[in-house]
């Protein structure tokens, strides 16, 4: 009953974007005034998607396995939670979830924009129907999450293990809302190139919208890393995977354009830049949609490899950009009468050369991602691009990007010099004893990690100072300048001193190294509700005698049958202590590996920092002056 | 000669070219050392001589095959037409086992072992790496 009325509301909801075009054409050409029954007509819509979404849910909750989707998803032993967040831990339930974001932020902007145009709401909205209507036929052409199975089965498949998990059970959300965020501001940006009204108001008005898309992606992608980390038992936050390089991308672009609109708040310049960015940033989302959902990687995120849906996304995405340089060529007006010559010592200085350094580091992550791709195309020859080739581009290029993003926001707009700065002077002086007095004794390469270590401290010492200085100018950029330098702290120093043992052991055996002793006492075995677990007691003794009692899990889950191994994390504020077991089939041996990975948590706080300073800057009235 | 303006842009596009050409230079060099081949087992016994690259060796795991000590664990992958011994120590993922498709990355000692420094996860119980995929189609 629930897939029924699910299933006709995603009809119903396609049909009233005919109605929702009709009237906004009419709307366009006759009247002044921006007619309500545009606004109703998306209500109505976003409200048949919701039914849709939690007509899914339900059949979720209630096991009803004559849904094809429940039925490979989910099992009638899963946890209440799990059976929720089972509806966008697949395919179709998450296209779903992506229309209802798409549906729900529409209505938002129209809500949030009363004082706008009303020419450049219609073509707005129009613009955003276009990509909303591609959805609808996407999912219920190639992805119905409403399918029925007759006659219904008794059990349903269950959901994979690995995402029976609280931080992946909100992670699409949180990333889709970053995601689909992101088709508003490409549909405004395409609305405001083709009424030629790209203005300082227009920069203000969707800087809110750029924001809001930016935080969640921030959270998002946290999320996921958190997950990674403590899941995959891994001991890593970031593996340079195409699947989490296809959301860094988007986020590259996203802050690039962040910083972009900032000057066009001031003054009119990079304005086609600014356009060029927006048309980015979506074109980048819908492309790691296309990645990770046509099979063509391979991850936990392909859930089924189905070529159609690939080609239809790939179809979708190239008339898209097609639309959006037509519409860019043919429409956008550089206004030369707006030229502002700055100079070379400014905050527009500064902040195109974040852009530059954006934009070098998104081309390193695209290529090194799509690359394999074409190549095994191209040529069939299958390779892989790992760790290396990133940190060997980007992390040197992070010292003047560290430095810049010090700088730059203590110039100021059009001309800046450079007097009462000595205390920058001091902070270099004092970062770079410091990072010396940090890795000298160890066996690392010493120019390129000092130096390393000496910009991000120096943004650090800058970005603190800010803070106690008697009015401070702009909180929400400091806050998240200072989280970005923390962030680069902490993952350099958790590079530098991390260290981990790897040993196979049995039941009873020990392991002796020269700072501690791992004693792998016991295992026993529990039945919980769906699945068994066997849970190992490690007891590991310092040299200085504090002993720490370890319990990492291996669960064998029934439905499907599946182990999966439960980290044990010590947590503190200095360091995280980490350990891993995991079984060999038909073996005596456990596979153990012990981690210390210092300032762990600091990595996850300093990302919460920087999209807290996003948030902030939602609520901030006004910029600095 | 040329206003400020002009000298100004002039500057500005010389400025983008420079930064243009010297990151695509830069990025297609770190290409080339840092890519990553996969080969199966059956390509490695074509290989004409035994480069020092790490390389990536895909296939399953030999049913019987696997044999654990205290530091490190050994194991046969095949292709079903060749074979080669694996000497890995590391974290072995929990979906590592026998008759079951495996990737190791490493480097190759000779023809017949492996020295892999990493064996890479899998998310799913029917998951098969898509190299060994098409590496078993072809046989």
């Amino acid at each position: 009953m629930a897939s029924f009325i699910g299933y006709y509301s995603l009809i119903f909801g396609l049909c009233t974007s005919l109605f929702i075009i009709f009237f906004s054409i009419k709307n366009f050409r006759n009247s002044k005034i921006f007619d309500i029954k545009i606004i109703s007509f998306i209500f109505l819509q976003f409200f048949f998607v919701i039914v849709s979404f939690f007509s899914l849910i339900i059949s979720f909750i209630n096991s009803d396995f004559s849904n094809e989707t429940v039925f490979n998803h989910s099992h009638s032993t899963i946890p209440l939670f799990y059976k929720i967040s089972g509806t966008w831990g697949n395919h179709e339930g998450s296209l779903l979830l992506w229309l209802l974001v798409l549906t729900l932020f529409l209505f938002l902007f129209l809500l949030r924009s009363s004082t706008e145009k009303k020419q450049y709401k219609i073509l707005t909205l129009l613009f955003q129907q276009i990509i909303i209507i591609g959805f609808f036929i996407f999912v219920i052409k190639t992805s119905n999450p409403f399918n029925f199975i007759f006659p219904a089965p008794v059990e349903g498949l269950g959901l994979n293990p690995i995402l029976q998990d609280p931080a992946l059970a909100i992670h699409p959300p949180i990333l889709y809302l970053g995601y689909v965020g992101s088709s508003i501001v490409f549909s405004s940006a395409l609305a405001a190139t083709c009424l030629n009204c790209i203005t300082k108001q227009w920069a203000k008005h969707i800087k809110q919208w750029i924001l809001i898309s930016w935080i969640f992606l921030t959270l998002g992608i946290l999320l996921g890393s958190i997950w990674a980390y403590y899941e995959l038992g891994w001991g890593g936050f970031w593996f340079w995977d195409p699947v989490e390089n296809v959301s860094l991308m988007p986020w590259l672009a996203l802050t690039t354009l962040l910083h972009c609109i900032l000057v066009i708040e001031k003054k009119l310049v990079f304005t086609s830049w600014a356009v060029i960015l927006s048309i980015a940033t979506f074109t980048l989302s819908m492309c790691g949609t296309f990645l990770v959902r046509s099979g063509i990687l391979n991850s936990v995120h392909t859930f089924a490899n189905d070529p159609e849906r690939g080609l239809f996304i790939l179809v979708f995405l190239f008339s898209l950009i097609f639309l959006s340089i037509i519409i860019f060529i043919f429409f956008h007006k550089a206004d030369n009468k707006n030229t502002v010559i700055f100079f070379w010592l400014s905050k527009e200085t500064s902040i195109l050369i974040n852009n530059w350094f954006m934009m070098y580091f998104l081309a390193v992550v695209l290529i090194g991602t799509t690359y394999p791709i074409f190549l095994e195309v191209i040529s069939s020859e299958k390779i892989s691009i790992g760790p290396p080739f990133y940190h060997k581009l980007i992390v040197p290029f992070l010292i003047p990007f560290l430095f810049a993003m010090a700088i730059g926001p203590k110039l100021k707009w059009i001309k800046s010099d450079i007097q009462n700065k000595s205390y920058l002077v001091l902070f270099l002086i004092i970062s770079f004893l410091l990072s010396v007095l940090i890795i000298k004794n160890l066996n690392i390469d010493f120019l390129l990690n000092s130096i390393l270590i000496t910009s991000a401290m120096f943004l650090f010492f800058t970005t603190l100072r800010e803070f106690f200085t008697r009015e401070i100018k702009n909180l929400s950029q400091n806050l998240a300048h200072f989280g970005f330098s923390l962030l680069i702290l902490s993952i350099l120093l958790n590079n530098i001193f991390s260290t981990e043992i790897i040993t196979n052991l049995k039941v009873g055996e020990s392991f002796k190294s020269k700072d501690f002793k791992i004693n792998f006492e016991k295992i026993e075995q529990k039945d919980e509700k769906n699945f068994k677990t066997i849970i190992g007691k490690f007891n590991i003794k310092n040299i200085n005698g504090a002993d720490v009692v370890f319990n990492p899990e291996l669960r064998i889950y029934n439905q499907p049958n599946i182990v999966t191994s439960e980290a044990d994390i010590k947590t503190n504020l200095l360091s995280d202590k980490f350990i891993t077991m995991n079984l060999v089939q038909n073996q005596d041996y456990f596979n153990i590996r012990y981690q210390i990975k210092p300032f762990m948590i600091w990595i996850w706080l300093s990302v919460l920092l920087i999209s807290l300073g996003g948030f902030i800057s939602l609520f901030q009235k006004r910029y600095e002056k | 000669m040329f206003g400020r303006k002009v000298k100004l842009r002039f500057f500005f596009i010389l400025l983008i070219l420079t930064t243009l050409i010297l990151s695509v230079y830069l990025i297609l060099k770190s290409l080339e050392e840092n890519v990553v081949y996969f080969q199966s087992p059956s390509e490695i016994k074509l290989l004409a001589e035994v480069e020092k690259k790490k390389i990536r060796v895909g296939g399953m795991v030999k049913s019987d095959s696997i044999f654990i000590e205290a530091k490190e664990v050994k194991f046969i992958v095949t292709d079903f037409k060749n074979e080669i011994n694996v000497i890995y120590a590391g974290v072995l993922p929990n979906l590592f086992s026998e008759g079951k498709g495996v990737v190791a990355e490493g480097y190759l000692k000779d023809k017949n072992l492996f020295i892999a420094s990493k064996i890479l996860a899998k998310h799913d119980e029917n998951y098969m790496p898509p190299e060994v995929k098409a590496a078993l189609e072809e046989n």
